[in-house]
C-alpha cells in the first residue's frame, strides 16, 4: 500500500487503550510492509506504541486537549495527515473519533467509513465491512480517496503483542487560530466507579425489565457485574422503567456493543435489542419463559428466576475468580 | 432566529430487515417507514424552542424523493412551519458529503442560525452528515446531547464523551446540534396540527436553485462505496442448560471457563 496506516492511539490519561493496541496490530497486518504510524493527543511521549508496531509516533500536546473539542482533535489529524500521507486512517469508534471524523472527511474532501467490524485488503485497497440498520444487515465499504478514514467497532480485532522495537516521536505543531475551536467544554462530570464505557467493555451484564426496580438492578444486575469486571447494560423497557440511565441502554437506540461476553438477565429479546448486542462473542440468557426470543441468539441459556439464578451465579463467579 | 431541523425517515426499528440484491442494498417494498427516531427528538427540541419564543420559526429539510413527503407532513403536523425537500437526478448516489453539500447549501441560503438534527440515522448508521453540514458551514457542532440551553446568541449543550464522562459545552450561534434520546419526550400531532399540516407548504429544491455544481454530488462525487450486501452472520447453535439452578450455575462457569475459555 501507498504510503501505509496511521492509527489514532486513545488513552484515558495514563494508559492507552486497548482499541490503540487492537488497531495497531490490524494496521501492521494491512499495511503488508508499509509504515504504520500513530497519532496521540493529549500526551507527548508514545509509551510502549513502538513495541507494538508504531514506527512513528505524532504527538498533539498541550493545554487544548485537556478536554474534548472537535477544533483541537481534526486539527491534529489534519497535521498527522500531512505529515504521515497516510493512504488509511483508523481510529476506534469512540464518542470522539465519531464526533471528529466527519468533520475532517468534509475538511479534506475525502471518504469516511463508520465503525467498521472487519477490514481486509482487496486489489491494493483496503476494504471496509459495517453493520448497517443496527446490525441486522452488513455491507463492504469501499473508500475510493486518496486518504481513506475509518472509524473501527472496539474489540473487532484482538491487540497484538509486543514484539520490541520503538518508535520515532515526532510533536506536531498545530498552529491553532481564533475560530479553530468553536467549543468550550465548562464542565465535566466523570461517571462514579471506574466501568469502562459499555461500547468498548469485554464484559457486559444487562438487566431488562424483569428486574422489577432500580434496588431490584442494583442488587441483581450491578453486583453480578461487578463479581467478574463486567459493565451493567440494561434494556429500554428497564431504562424506561428508571431501573437504569439511559447512558447503559444496549441496542438500536442505545449503545452498540461488542464484548466477548454478554449475560441478559431477564431480557425479552426485543428486535431493537438484540440490533445492539447481537455481534457478542459468548450470550449468556436467564430468562424464566423458555420460548424468549433472546434464546434463538444464546450461547448458553438457562430457563430460570433472575432473582435465584443471579446470586447463585455472582457467588460461582466470585468463587472461580477468587 | 430560524431553526433548520434535518429529517430522514427510516424503516420503523422493528422491521426484520431482507436483502433484495447484495450489490445493492436491502428489500425496501413492503416496509414501514418512519422519521429517524433521533430527529423526531430534533424536532420536538426545535418546537420547545419556538414555544419559548426563543425562535421564530422551525423548517424541516430533508434530501430525498417524493415518498418522504409523508414524514415530512408528519413533522409539519407536529408544528413545524415549514420545508424543504432536496430532490435532484443529479443528487442520487450521494455518500455522506454529498447529502451534507446539499443540506449546508440549502441551509445557507435560507438564513439558518441554529440547525438540529439526530445523532444518527438508525438505517445507515453513519452519524456523520450533522457534522460534515457543521464543518462545510464552518459552523460549531455539539453532538449527542442530551440537555439544551440556548441563550442569547450562545447556546450550552449537555453531551455524552468517551468513558461516560458527560461533557458540558458551551458555543456561539449559528450552531448544529445532534439529539440523543432523552433530550425530551416528543409530543404527538394533534388532530388539528394533522390539518393544518395539509395546508402547510414543502418547497422542492434541486441543485440549480442552490447553485450547486451537480459535480460535487450524486455518484459520480462519492468516495464511499457500499455492496456485498448480507444478513449478520448465522450464530453457531446454542446450548439450554439444565439441572436444578445450583448446577446449572455451576455448569454455566464450567463451560465459560473450559470451552469458551473466557472467565
Ligand atoms: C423506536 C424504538 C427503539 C427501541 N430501541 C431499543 C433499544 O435501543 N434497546 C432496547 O432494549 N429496546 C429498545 N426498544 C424497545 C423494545 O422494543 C422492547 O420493548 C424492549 O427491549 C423490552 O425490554 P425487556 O426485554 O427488558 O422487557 P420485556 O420485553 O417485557 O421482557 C422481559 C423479559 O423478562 C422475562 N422475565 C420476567 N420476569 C422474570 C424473572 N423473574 N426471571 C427471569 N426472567 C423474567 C420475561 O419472560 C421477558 O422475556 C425500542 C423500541 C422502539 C419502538
Ligand atoms: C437521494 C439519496 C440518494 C442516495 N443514494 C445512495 C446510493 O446510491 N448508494 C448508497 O449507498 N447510499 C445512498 N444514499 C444513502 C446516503 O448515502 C445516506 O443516507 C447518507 O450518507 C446519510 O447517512 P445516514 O443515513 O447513515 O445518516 P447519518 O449521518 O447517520 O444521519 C445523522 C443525521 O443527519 C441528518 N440526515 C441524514 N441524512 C439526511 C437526509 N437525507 N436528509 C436530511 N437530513 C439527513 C438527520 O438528522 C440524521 O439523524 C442516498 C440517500 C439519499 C437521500
Amino acid at each position: 500500500m501507498g504510503n501505509g496506516i496511521l492509527v489514532v492511539a486513545e488513552h484515558d490519561g495514563s494508559n492507552f487503550k486497548k482499541t490503540a493496541y487492537e488497531l495497531l496490530a490490524k494496521a501492521k497486518a494491512l499495511a503488508g510492509g508499509a509504515p504504520v504510524s500513530a497519532l496521540v493527543m493529549g500526551r507527548s511521549d508514545a509509551g510502549d506504541l513502538g513495541e507494538y508496531g508504531a514506527a512513528t509516533v505524532y504527538t498533539a500536546d498541550g493545554d487544548v486537549f485537556a478536554h474534548y473539542t472537535p477544533g483541537a482533535y481534526v486539527k491534529a489529524l489534519q497535521a498527522a495527515v500531512s505529515a504521515a500521507d497516510p493512504a488509511v486512517v483508523l481510529a476506534p469508534a469512540s464518542a470522539e473519533a465519531k464526533d471528529a471524523f466527519p468533520r475532517l472527511a468534509a475538511r479534506l474532501g475525502v471518504g469516511y467509513a463508520t465503525e467498521v467490524t472487519e477490514l481486509r485488503v482487496d486489489g491494493g485497497a483496503v476494504v471496509g465491512r459495517r453493520p448497517q440498520y443496527g446490525g441486522k444487515a452488513f455491507s463492504d465499504v469501499h473508500v475510493s480517496s486518496s486518504v481513506a478514514l475509518f472509524t473501527v467497532r472496539p474489540n473487532s480485532f484482538p491487540a497484538g503483542v509486543a514484539t520490541g522495537g520503538s518508535s520515532n516521536v515526532v510533536a506536531l505543531s498545530l498552529d491553532l487560530q481564533p475560530g479553530d475551536v468553536k467549543t468550550t467544554v465548562v464542565d465535566s462530570e466523570e461517571p462514579s466507579g471506574d466501568v469502562v464505557d459499555l461500547t468498548e467493555a469485554d464484559r457486559i451484564v444487562s438487566g431488562g425489565r424483569a428486574v422489577k426496580s432500580k434496588e431490584g438492578f442494583d442488587t441483581i444486575i450491578r453486583t453480578l457485574a461487578a463479581s467478574i469486571g463486567a459493565s451493567p447494560g440494561a434494556s429500554r423497557a428497564a431504562v424506561d422503567a428508571g431501573y437504569a440511565p439511559h447512558s447503559e441502554q444496549v441496542g438500536q437506540t442505545g449503545k452498540v456493543v461488542n464484548p466477548t461476553l454478554y449475560i441478559a438477565c431477564g431480557i425479552s429479546g426485543a428486535i431493537q435489542h438484540l440490533a445492539g448486542m447481537r455481534t457478542s462473542k459468548v450470550i449468556v440468557s436467564i430468562n424464566k419463559d423458555p420460548e424468549a426470543p433472546i434464546f434463538a441468539l444464546t450461547t448458553y441459556g438457562i430457563v430460570g428466576d433472575i432473582f435465584e439464578v443471579c446470586p447463585l451465579l455472582t457467588e460461582a463467579f466470585t468463587a472461580a475468580l477468587a | 432566529m430560524k431553526i433548520g431541523v434535518l429529517l430522514k425517515q427510516v424503516p420503523s426499528s422493528d422491521e426484520q430487515i431482507k436483502i433484495a440484491d447484495p450489490s445493492a442494498g436491502i428489500a425496501t417494498g413492503d416496509i414501514k417507514w418512519t422519521i429517524n427516531p433521533y430527529d423526531e427528538y430534533a424536532v420536538e427540541e426545535a418546537l420547545r424552542l419556538k414555544d419559548a419564543k426563543k425562535a421564530s420559526s422551525v423548517v424541516v429539510y430533508t434530501v430525498g424523493g417524493k415518498a418522504v413527503e409523508q414524514r415530512i407532513r408528519d413533522a409539519l403536523a407536529m408544528g413545524a412551519d415549514g420545508a424543504v425537500r432536496l430532490d435532484d437526478p443529479a443528487f442520487e448516489g450521494s455518500d455522506c458529503l454529498g447529502i451534507s453539500r446539499i443540506l449546508s447549501a440549502a441551509l445557507k441560503a435560507d438564513d439558518v442560525s441554529l440547525v438540529m438534527a439526530g445523532k444518527q440515522a438508525i438505517d445507515g448508521d453513519n452519524a456523520q452528515v450533522p457534522m460534515m453540514v457543521a464543518e462545510l458551514l464552518d459552523w460549531a457542532c455539539v453532538g449527542v446531547v442530551s440537555k439544551l440551553e440556548i441563550g442569547d446568541g450562545s447556546l450550552k449543550a449537555w453531551r455524552a464523551s468517551g468513558g461516560g464522562v458527560q461533557d458540558v459545552v458551551e458555543a456561539n450561534l449559528p450552531a448544529v446540534i445532534t439529539a440523543d434520546k432523552g433530550l425530551n419526550e416528543p409530543r404527538y400531532a394533534s388532530l388539528r396540527g394533522i390539518m393544518m399540516a395539509k395546508r402547510k407548504k414543502i418547497l422542492v429544491k434541486g441543485a440549480a436553485d442552490l447553485g450547486l455544481d451537480g459535480a460535487t454530488v450524486g455518484a459520480g462525487a462519492a468516495h464511499v462505496v457500499e455492496d456485498a450486501w448480507s444478513l449478520p452472520p448465522a450464530r453457531p447453535a446454542g446450548r439450554i442448560l439444565e439441572g436444578d439452578n445450583a448446577q446449572r450455575v455451576q455448569e454455566l462457569v464450567r463451560a465459560l471457563h473450559e470451552e469458551a475459555k473466557i472467565i
